[in-house]
């Protein structure tokens, strides 16, 4: 098939490799129709708002299994979103990233069906299993809720890995594309009010010094995406931690150069 | 053959529409004789087929295996009853199934197989797209009505490993649609159909011939084992109430529990209030063992499996 326009969804997303139904649905809800409108807003949000720069798209596998892994920061996740525009758009062959949604979207009214349309999918080792094996892509942020939440005063640095995605990696022989977000940690900077985290019983209760006060806008800094060269990690996913943990460095390691580089790169925050 | 050779096969349950639905497909085979076990009667039925108007419970139940030369057991004379009391219920369903089961080890019955259901995990907003046969049987967490259910599943589980001799085989099919008179198909058939607003899971359902393919399967010589038996494909909710032509009523799901059991006390409607979940988180498994191991694949489409709930009754 001849490579798609770079910003012609519509050509894109019939590109992609999705298996559907008579009635054009996934096995995991995902549909095109919805997709087209969801990514969009996502090509708004990546070329206009954020004016994000994708570095090593070659990296991108043009097919087969892959787990992109990345820091995660920002108070709400633009940086999945983006991560997502960028193997959509950049590559000479869209890529669908399946990214994972917290358990309590499931519960929310039109969340609840709307990520599942736009691909994305309720966060259990079983179903990254699943999509790894029908040879898809799914994007992992293995510093989970501590990333995200984290405050400004500890921005570019990375909260401890979990060890979930390297045991996967392993027992499904999964490329690793390690990414380094720069931006998104200055998008909410953000103080963690924990006395009010632990009134709500939520993970962490963030508030930014301007209004509305609470990280729902982010500030239009400008994306940089760093896409590094797939990591085959090897060895048995049933090891002890402390060997999993050697290999989770490695690729934690990575991700902090190439953190480092972009911020060198970088002349200031917002353009 | 003459029709002294034939095997015998014990359905519970036949006089219901599955039931049916099954004897029928099974009678094709002239090798089987069916014999029915149900309270209620069976009009109509083919000359050849044997039926006994008695409860599961009763003495005359056991002498239709004392008997002998029963080989197999199809136990899906369940009663779903949202209005009978739970201990009616309880005593049917789960004594009933305990006394069946005592009564093959007892008289040497070969094969046993139980129509339980996917229903058994349990809607959940955190379980994965596709639960495979090891998931736990989660369902009575949230829905007493289905404790008996998830019971029989285990009791008939540990009869697996007790009983080593019989072939037992439990089958877990998705949601069963046609002309049955289950939860499922009754709800398509309203009209409009209320549904909870901004919720739209992903649903898996099966045509009551396929399910009756996979009891024909499941009785085959050396099928042993736990099944999540699917059907076609999974398609939202929403899908299914479109080809079907309904109009739907969307509800807000918090003010949707107290009407629904305010409907349910008034005799409106017949789902009990626990089941709202079923319409609003996943509840989905994987059929690929009955695939491989029972070489079962659906055969009717999608899209024949929706319509097949404004087909007229079958026999």
């Amino acid at each position: 098939m001849a490579d798609p326009p770079r910003d012609d969804i519509g050509a894109r997303t019939r590109a992609l490799a999705v298996r559907r139904n008579e009635y054009g649905y996934d096995p995991f809800g995902l549909n095109p129709d919805h997709l087209r409108t969801a990514v969009r807003l996502a090509r708004w949000l990546y070329r206009s708002y954020f004016r994000a720069e994708a570095r090593g798209v070659e990296n991108i596998p043009v097919s087969g299994r892959v787990m992109f892994v990345s820091n995660h920061s920002g108070q709400l996740p633009f940086d999945g979103l983006v991560i997502g525009a960028a193997t959509f758009l950049e590559p000479s062959q869209p890529r669908l990233v399946r990214s994972m949604v917290e358990h309590f979207v499931p519960t929310v009214p039109f969340a609840s069906y709307l990520f599942a349309r736009w691909g994305q999918i309720t966060g259990t080792p079983e179903n990254c299993r699943r999509l790894l094996e029908r040879d898809e892509a799914i994007l992992v942020f293995p510093e989970g809720a501590r990333g995200i939440s984290k405050p400004f005063s500890k921005r570019y640095q990375l909260a401890p890995f979990g060890l979930g995605f390297m045991r996967l990696a392993l027992e499904t022989r999964t490329p690793i594309v390690p990414v380094a977000v720069i931006g998104a940690e200055e998008q909410a900077p953000a103080l963690n009010l924990k006395p009010l985290a632990r009134l709500f019983g939520t993970p962490s209760f963030p508030i930014v010094p301007y209004p509305p006060f609470v990280p729902i806008v982010p500030l239009p800094v400008k994306y940089r995406l760093y896409f590094g060269e797939a990591l085959q990690p090897a060895g048995d996913p049933d090891d002890d931690d402390e060997v999993l943990e050697a290999q989770v460095r490695a690729v934690k390691h990575r991700i902090q150069s190439m953190i480092h580089m972009g911020l060198r790169e970088r002349k200031h925050v917002f353009w | 053959m003459s029709s002294g050779e034939r095997t015998k096969i014990v359905i519970t349950g036949m006089s219901g529409r599955l039931g049916r639905v099954v004897a029928r497909r099974l009678h094709r085979d002239e090798r089987h004789a069916l014999i029915g076990l149900d309270r209620r009667p069976f009009p109509g039925r083919p000359k050849d087929i044997e039926h006994h108007q008695v409860d599961l419970r009763s003495k005359k139940a056991r002498d239709v295996f004392r008997a002998g030369d029963v080989r197999a057991l199809v136990h899906m004379g369940l009663m779903h009853d949202p209005r009978a009391s739970t201990a009616e219920l309880y005593s049917w369903n789960v004594s009933g199934t305990a006394h069946l089961l005592e009564y093959c080890q007892q008289y040497g019955v070969k094969k046993v197989v139980v129509l339980s259901s996917a229903d058994v995990y349990g809607p959940r907003p955190d379980n994965p797209q596709f639960l495979t046969e090891e998931a736990p049987l989660l369902a009575a967490q949230r829905f007493p009505q289905m404790r008996d259910l998830v019971e029989i599943d285990h009791l008939v589980s540990t009869f697996f490993w007790k009983a080593r001799e019989i072939e037992t085989v439990i089958l877990r099919p998705v949601h069963i649609l046609g002309s049955v008179h289950n939860a499922p198909s009754n709800y398509l058939r309203l009209d409009p159909t209320p549904v909870l607003l901004g919720f739209d899971p992903m649903v898996q359902v099966i045509h009551q011939r396929d399910v009756a393919e996979a009891i024909a399967r499941a009785l085959a010589p050396g099928a042993r084992g736990i099944y999540n038996i699917v059907g076609p494909g999974e398609v939202p909710l929403s899908v299914i109430l479109s080809e079907l032509g309904r109009r739907t009523l969307p509800i807000p799901h918090p003010i949707a529990r107290p009407m629904w059991s305010l409907a349910f006390r008034l005799g409106l409607s017949s789902y009990p209030v626990a089941e709202l979940d079923f319409i609003r988180y996943v509840c989905m498994v994987d059929g690929s063992r009955a695939e491989r191991e029972l070489g079962f694949r659906a055969k009717h489409t999608l899209r024949e499996t929706i319509r097949a709930v404004d087909d007229r009754a079958e026999w």
